[in-house]
């Protein structure tokens, strides 16, 4: 197990480096010049070169290579172009309202996903299943923002001017404001993130689940009397769920992408509108610091769900 | 006793003559039976693609869409609309919002009084465009990768895997968003976008099948007749590689789509005014437009899914055709069989 888990991390931390320095290469060392679009178009070459000054970006490139390095080391992203915070800072500041969505539509796109797809495993060809299969394939095909705009349409605009507003269009109310509001707002984010990987967990489920289903032991199981549920939940889910436990890591990353996009149509200022907005501006650090930390917390969902996959299947550790 | 399939010549001559008698006083196209004739597996698998009713509607809606946008500026000029085209006077209401679909406009308009309809044909051009190249560029860089990958072995191998891991555990649109910051938004970056973080999947499927097809006895034996490396992964393990390439190529095209269309959407991937499904549904989304022009979601969405959906389900069926064994329904198909025969028995038990 120690062994399983230090080479899990040698080859995170491999991955990391290796992310920063392509991050790096491709923004600072990049032959477009950050000093000038700073300073504007309209700035004189001396005003220019202040600026490079005092970004540091007069330095060698491996001076700043290291510098750089160095800073990421003590938590320092560096300082964003356009209002000189810290990068740092102005990403935490905004990961309340992504972490909310993501965690809600993680766990919305899990609850639907494996519901569907025990419905549809245990009633192979029926119309329930049919239903499941439809739900999959559009899921799989339609592009998030999609979603959310039909969504949008449906459920905050119909319903608003049928008299019934129940969902907002937009913004973010805190949880310990008000939990209530807070699940009333995000309640059609999390179905928008969530949506495309349900429809993953559905069709990974039902394929699993379908297939435990016809093992011997689950015909004993049967066969001792036990209620169908207790059969299904208990016996067959316990080994039909671990590859599902696989993709979420699998799906961690699709997930973040679904969170820009879904952040952009429901006006929430999560660190996925803080990546546009800052892409719009040249703002490098922040850029760079979003980045990073996405890499970041990619690589260590996916340790964490190795790990938990380790636990719960121990031929995993000998590989 | 002799091989029980070999025919007695004597027998076989007798055979002959019965035929050419047969043949002779047969009354055309009534009793003549046709020779069995040999199919080759490309020929099978045609003839299953054409008997599955949903790979033929697909080919159908992409045959459709591929149509649509190779004659947009013929529809375009039938119309008498250009793509960029803005009528301030009737494509406008007097409060200057967009004209719902009617019969000079069918679609509708959008928030500029541009023909929806004329906007959509072009932008399945775009969509098209950026899909096909887009896939053509993951499928030849995923399968390099992979065929080196899983040919080579060794430290190369371990580098290459590490790269496809590397790629696919990195927050793509996140990744995309910082690319496009960087050399700016066009059609060529959008595509270029999409194979950077296309190819690693399929290097992944194809570096599995290369690393049983390597150990395979047609191998040792071009490598024991002195073949190159270049030329065993050439000449042996290509052809071999062909199926899975195909299955995932159409599997590609709908995620390019959906790819460029999210990056248009955020205004990253092509840019206004060229007509993309992407940026018109950008439009829509704009100070909520789409509550009074739901036109402006409802038929740049509808098209999307269309595509998607048929590309998706092609793929699906093409798998199924190419692999019958392996298909994900066939447990679904038998059960059924299974059940209905089920009852049919209850019910002759019944009568």
């Amino acid at each position: 197990m120690i062994r399983f888990l230090s080479r899990r991390a040698v080859s995170a931390v491999l991955t990391l480096i290796a992310i920063s320095m392509i991050m790096f290469v491709l923004f600072y060392v990049a032959p477009n010049d950050p000093a000038r679009t700073i300073a504007g178009v309209q700035a004189t070459n001396a005003q220019v070169e202040l600026v490079r000054e005092r970004l540091g970006l007069d330095l060698p490139v491996i001076e700043r290579y290291f510098l750089y390095m160095g800073g990421l080391l003590r938590g320092d992203l560096g300082y964003s172009f356009y209002n000189q915070q810290p990068v740092l800072d102005s990403i935490l500041q905004r990961l309340p309202e992504t972490a909310s969505i993501a965690i809600g539509g993680l766990t919305m796109a899990l609850l639907i996903g494996v519901l569907v797809g025990i419905g549809a495993a245990r009633r192979p060809g029926s119309l329930r299943d049919r239903i499941s299969t439809v739900f999959v394939l559009s899921g799989l095909s339609v592009p998030t923002f999609v979603v959310g705009l039909l969504l949008l349409y449906i459920f905050f605009f119909r319903l608003t001017v049928a008299g019934f507003p129940i969902f907002p269009a937009a913004g973010y109310v805190e949880f310990t404001e008000n939990p209530w509001e807070w699940a009333r707002h995000l309640i059609l984010p999390w179905i928008t993130v969530g949506f495309v990987s349900a429809a993953t967990y559905a069709r990974l489920t039902r394929s699993q689940l379908a297939g435990v289903l016809g093992e011997d032991y689950i015909r004993t199981a049967r066969a001792k009397g036990l209620s169908d549920g207790s059969v299904v939940y208990k016996h067959g889910m316990r080994s039909a769920l671990t590859p599902v436990v696989t993709q979420v890591s699998l799906d961690i990353a699709v997930l973040m992408g679904g969170l820009v996009v879904t952040e952009r149509i429901f006006g929430i200022n999560g660190i996925g509108s803080l990546a546009i907005e800052s892409v719009n501006r040249g703002d490098q650090p922040v850029i760079i610091g979003t980045m990073l930390l996405a890499s970041l917390f990619v690589v260590i969902s996916s340790i964490v769900v190795d790990i938990a996959y380790a636990l719960l299947d121990s031929r995993v550790r000998v590989k | 006793m002799s091989t029980p399939n070999a025919v007695d010549p004597r027998v076989e001559a007798e055979l002959d003559e019965e035929a050419e008698a047969l043949e002779a006083d047969a009354v055309s196209g009534l009793t003549r039976q046709t020779a069995v004739a040999a199919r080759s597996p490309m020929q099978l698998v045609w003839s299953r693609l054409r008997r599955d009713r949903v790979a033929i509607a697909s080919a159908v809606v992409i045959l459709l869409v591929i149509v649509g946008a190779l004659t947009a500026p013929l529809i375009a000029a039938w119309i008498g609309h250009g793509p960029n085209e803005q009528f301030r006077e009737e494509g406008l209401t007097e409060f200057g919002t967009p004209v719902a679909p009617n019969s000079q406009f069918l679609l509708g308009t959008d928030n500029l009084g541009r023909d929806v309809l004329v906007r959509l044909v072009y932008g399945a051009q775009i969509s098209l465009t950026v899909a096909f190249f887009a896939t053509l560029g993951a499928l030849g860089i995923g399968t390099l990768v992979g065929l080196v990958a899983g040919f080579l072995r060794g430290p190369v191998d371990t580098v290459l895997t590490w790269l496809m891991d590397t790629t696919l555990s990195l927050p793509q649109l996140l990744f995309a968003i910082s690319l496009v910051a960087l050399v700016g938004p066009s059609l060529t970056t959008t595509i270029i976008v999409i194979v950077l973080f296309s190819w690693a999947p399929i290097a992944r499927v194809v570096r599995g099948q290369v690393l049983s097809l390597r150990e395979r006895e047609f191998v040792e034996a071009a490598r024991s007749l002195g073949a190159s490396n270049w030329r065993i992964m050439r000449v042996d393990v290509i052809p071999n590689l062909l199926v899975p390439i195909l299955v995932y190529g159409t599997l590609l095209i709908p995620q390019a789509i959906v790819f460029e269309a999210t990056l248009s959407f955020l205004g990253l991937g092509v840019l206004p005014p060229t007509a993309t499904w992407g940026n018109m549904l950008a439009v829509a989304s704009q100070g909520s437009l789409y509550t009074i022009a739901p036109w402006l979601v409802i038929f740049p969405s509808a098209a999307l899914l269309a595509v998607t959906l048929a590309f998706n389900l092609l793929g699906d069926s093409i798998r199924d055709a190419l692999d019958p064994r392996q298909t994900l329904f066939a447990g679904r198909r038998r059960l059924a069989r299974r059940r209905s025969a089920k009852r049919a028995a209850r019910k002759e038990a019944k009568a």
